[in-house]
């Protein structure tokens, strides 16, 4: 094992304005050994660090089989997350990772994938799914469920309709409230689980989003006979360290950057959506 | 940096005793490196005159204790991209501030005090710049740090908010293996409330802390005042303690307050 | 090892055993009185270990005593020990040049920490030190996740350790079983008697160095006599932790009514944190140069009390006291068993002297084993 505080540069390839404070950037490792030798998992993150500044952990958006760059989204919420933002194509940062545990590709082969997120939830999704919809032959129906709280809030319009597009895969993106301009479906995303027509034995869910909509989503999915450790969710804390050593992602006895991001239901339920940890 | 693209900085004093503009002066080299980083164009203790001017950032010095100050933090305020204030004065009203416990006593002293009361044209409170305009950011401290200065306008000039910690002194000192003089030697240590940023200088002098940075973040001045009638302090001398730099920092005035009343109580009795 | 040899040092001979370790290239860290204190600093000769001091601890108090006791290592602790020499409080990851290439692009340059290792040699390890020594090493240690910096440091650590003839009111290591008595990680390890060690090597390291000191063995009037004084120090302790599954008493009392009581006392501080031996939450810290051409990344020591420890997008999960103080002992005794089967008390008692109002780790646990008041007795009253 490498020294994990083992840092790279990397130079921001291409800048995408997703929306008012969302913003994807796909970067190259400035050493071409280095980006070659770069492996990630789907569902992995890495720890994006900023001049002066300091890290952010940020999930990786793109495939494993896009060699040229890697690409991550992110919102502006914080001080480092907004330093993020004033960068332009050609600048430098540094990466460290790739970093824990992402989603069970191997295990759902042969099985339905149901993909449920929330808000940004959909960016770490979104390499499970370019990942699953390039490899078809070795899984079932796909089906997409993407919540947002206002229309404003949908990003990666071009993904979407590419999925849409692809072949065996259902996608239904709907926002909570209802908005004059929106052609797509209405409603809480937890409430479209009750519709979905799935082969419950043959069904591994994958989801990403806020907390409490991940429990209710889970309990849904339990409901309809979905064995809940069929059922992996992607975790957020504030993580420092990547590595499990700096405490601050410890969900009880689960380091969320170690052991996770990705969990599977029983792993983590014990305290999710529990206030205070 | 040609002058045209270097921010403008102004540092402005109000009712203050200068203190923390020597916080910004007593850098020695970094002062130089800063001079060609931005451009100072107002900073009175330092020779620098150009009160008016539309600055980047605005350092606020002092408190606001006569109308006239009002008015002039008004317009700094409109002038101003980013307003910082610094130091005890500009972020908690300062030790002047002890005038706004004694109610209607301000007149009669300054008659008392002064040969021409009349000509003084102070208001009943010493309050801090967040009374009276939209703070962006603010450094404690008295004087407050220069590092902390330093390292917001670094930051500024990175793109970022300077992340001031807002944890207790008491990370800061174990971090520095000092030994708890409140533990050890039973002192009225201030530091479980105290905001880190001096660099622990009294405990790591063996003294006691005295609060002059100000509340910490989640703080609990009744369990501390308690353990200090354990060490035999009077609630007088409770009160004192939190009742001095900081004194109408919110925390500070409601728990000093308390204590106070206790005192009272006990001397009716 | 031929721990079963047991070799008699006499006070006389310590100096020999400074100066042989001084020959052998060790920077030598051992226990003094500084500030009212016991301290562990660097010391150069015997003198400088604190003769004759007790020191008598009680919650939120720690004071020393000056006596005519013939003995170095009759206190039992200080605030820290082991910890700071190899989790440092603060300690440098990397550096970053920025630097303009040829094309008047800017470059990042990273430059990673140095494995600085000194031949450290610690004298007056005690067994609380060593079990959490232990806890420490399977953080920074594990196979998957090292942590250069800590193992460099850790394989150029000497331990001469040294069992405790006496315990202090907040010692309670006999009840977490990681104490009085030495057992593990030792390179030499020494219990004193009157005017003399009685000594046993761990490792063929210790055996080297203690060989240069040619010393006669123990005899068995010597052995009963360090066997006595550590039986002694484990009888003196009054303290305890209930005498069961921890990790499901705290985590099915989540609810309990003590959690708002114990945070109505509790200053959130972080000063229990920083004294457990075994805590070791730290934060990043980043430090550029004004001129923005270099820029430092750290991390230092943090705190689950502090609120930047929960701190997620723009919100904080554990708000106030209660929920901090909970994490706390919840991990400390209860989820430290899923991520390092162990408890993450060695029983030191560092928390109860250190807290300003004087908290008890063990009063407050047993406050909740006592009177049981299981979250889903109260959901169960909460339908009814």
């Amino acid at each position: 094992m490498e020294n994990p505080y083992q840092i790279y540069e990397a130079k921001i390839i291409e800048r995408i304005k997703e929306s008012d404070d969302i913003f994807t950037i796909k970067i190259l490792l400035t050493d071409p050994f280095v980006h070659h030798e770069y492996k990630f998992q789907p569902g992995q993150f890495n720890m994006l660090y900023l001049f002066g500044v300091g890290e952010i952990a940020i999930s990786i958006v793109s495939d494993p089989k896009e060699e040229q760059y890697i690409t991550h989204t992110i919102r502006v919420v914080g001080r480092v997350s907004r330093g993020f933002e004033k960068l332009k194509e050609g600048d430098r940062i540094g990466v460290r990772g790739p970093f824990g545990k992402g989603w069970p590709l191997k295990q759902a082969i042969g099985k339905d994938v149901l993909i449920i997120s929330g808000g940004l939830g959909c960016a770490p999704v979104t390499s499970a799914i370019n990942y699953i919809i390039e490899r078809q032959n070795l899984y079932g129906p796909l089906k997409i469920l993407q919540g947002i709280k206002r229309s404003s809030e949908f990003i990666y319009h071009e993904r979407y309709d590419r999925w849409e597009a692809a072949a065996n895969t259902e996608v239904i993106i709907s926002v909570d409230e209802t908005d004059v301009s929106w052609s797509k479906s209405i409603g809480l995303v937890t409430e479209h689980i009750k519709d979905l027509q799935l082969d419950v034995n043959k069904t591994i869910v994958m989801m990403c989003g806020p907390e409490i909509m991940m429990k209710i989503a889970a309990d849904h999915c339990i409901k309809k006979n979905i064995e809940e450790k069929n059922i992996y969710l992607s975790m957020e804390r504030n993580m420092h360290c990547g590595c499990g050593h700096c405490g601050h992602c410890q969900i009880g006895g689960v380091f969320v950057c170690k052991n996770g991001p990705v969990f599977s239901y029983p792993e983590i339920k014990e305290l999710l959506g529990r206030p205070g940890f | 940096m040609n002058s045209a693209t270097k921010p403008k900085i102004a540092v402005h004093k109000f009712s203050s005793c200068d203190g923390c503009q020597l916080s910004f002066l007593n850098t020695g080299e970094d002062l130089i490196t800063l001079s060609k980083l931005v451009d100072i164009v107002h900073f009175a203790e330092a020779g620098i005159l150009s009160p008016n001017e539309k600055v980047d950032i605005a350092f606020i010095e002092g408190s606001m204790t006569t109308s006239e100050e009002v008015e002039r933090i008004h317009k700094i305020r409109e002038n101003s991209k980013y307003l910082i204030a610094i130091g005890a004065c500009a972020t908690a009203g300062g030790i002047q501030a002890l005038r706004n416990f004694s109610n209607s006593n301000v007149e009669k002293w300054k008659n008392k005090i002064y040969e021409r009361p009349e000509t003084i044209n102070s208001l009943p409170t010493s309050t801090p710049v967040s009374a009276h305009v939209n703070v962006d950011l603010e450094i404690w401290g008295c004087p407050p740090s220069s590092s902390q200065i330093y390292t917001t306008i670094r930051c500024y000039l990175s793109g970022v908010t300077a992340d001031i910690p807002q944890d207790a002194l008491c990370l800061h000192c174990k971090r520095k293996n000092i030994v708890c003089v409140l533990v050890a030697k039973g002192l009225n240590c201030m530091g479980p409330v105290t905001k880190t940023g001096c660099g622990v200088l009294c405990p790591s002098k063996d003294r006691e802390c005295y609060n002059c940075f100000g509340p910490a973040e989640n703080i609990n001045c009744l369990s501390l005042g308690k353990r200090f009638q354990e060490l035999d302090l009077s609630n007088e001398e409770i009160s004192r303690r939190f009742l001095l730099i900081n004194n109408s920092a919110p925390a500070f005035k409601k728990w000093g307050e308390y204590f106070k009343k206790m005192a009272h109580k006990e001397n009716i009795i | 090892m031929q721990n079963n040899i047991f070799y008699l040092l006499p006070h006389s001979k310590l100096p020999l055993l400074i100066s042989i370790l001084g020959t052998e290239k060790f920077e030598i860290i051992g226990p003094q009185s500084i500030d009212g204190s016991i301290v562990y600093e660097k010391i150069e000769n015997v003198d400088q270990l604190p003769w004759g001091i007790l020191d008598y601890q009680w919650p939120g108090i720690y004071r020393l005593e000056n006596t005519d006791i013939n003995k170095a290592f009759i206190f039992t602790n200080g605030p820290q020990a082991l910890k700071p020499y190899l989790f440092r409080a603060q300690e440098l990851l990397f550096e970053v040049e920025k630097k303009e290439n040829k094309n008047n692009k800017k470059k990042l340059n990273f430059i990673p920490a140095k494995e600085e290792a000194p031949k450290l040699a610690f004298i007056g390890a005690r067994a609380c030190d060593l079990a959490a020594m232990a806890i420490q090493d399977k953080i920074f240690l594990a196979d998957t996740h090292l942590d250069i910096y800590y193992r460099s440091r850790r394989e150029n650590l000497f331990i001469i350790a040294v069992n405790c003839i006496r315990s202090s009111a907040n010692c309670f290591c006999a009840s977490t079983g990681d104490g009085p008595k030495v057992t593990k990680l030792y390179d030499i390890l020494m219990t004193e008697i009157e005017e003399n060690f009685v000594v046993q090597v761990g490792t063929d390291n210790g055996k080297r160095i203690i060989d240069q000191l040619e010393l006669s063995h123990a005899l068995p009037e010597h052995i009963k006599e360090a066997d006595e004084y550590v039986e002694q120090a484990g009888l003196q302790q009054t303290k305890k932790l209930p005498d069961t599954n921890l990790r499901n008493l705290l985590f099915s009392n989540l609810n309990h009514p003590r959690w708002n009581d114990v945070a109505k006392r509790c200053l959130s501080c972080t000063n229990c944190t920083q004294v457990c031996p075994t805590c070791f939450c730290h934060s990043s810290l980043e430090q550029a140069i004004l001129d923005g051409t270099k820029s430092g990344h750290y991390r230092v020591w943090d705190s689950c009390f502090t609120c930047g420890h929960s701190y997620i997008h723009g919100r904080v999960i554990r708000d106030d006291t209660r929920k901090r103080y909970r994490q706390w002992l919840t991990h400390k005794l209860g989820s430290w068993y899923d991520q390092f089967g162990t408890s993450g008390c060695v029983g030191c008692g560092r928390c109860i002297t250190w807290c300003p109002v004087g908290i008890d780790i063990t009063e407050e646990t047993y406050a909740i084993y006592d009177n049981q008041n299981n979250d889903k007795e109260i959901i169960k009253e909460i339908i009814k």
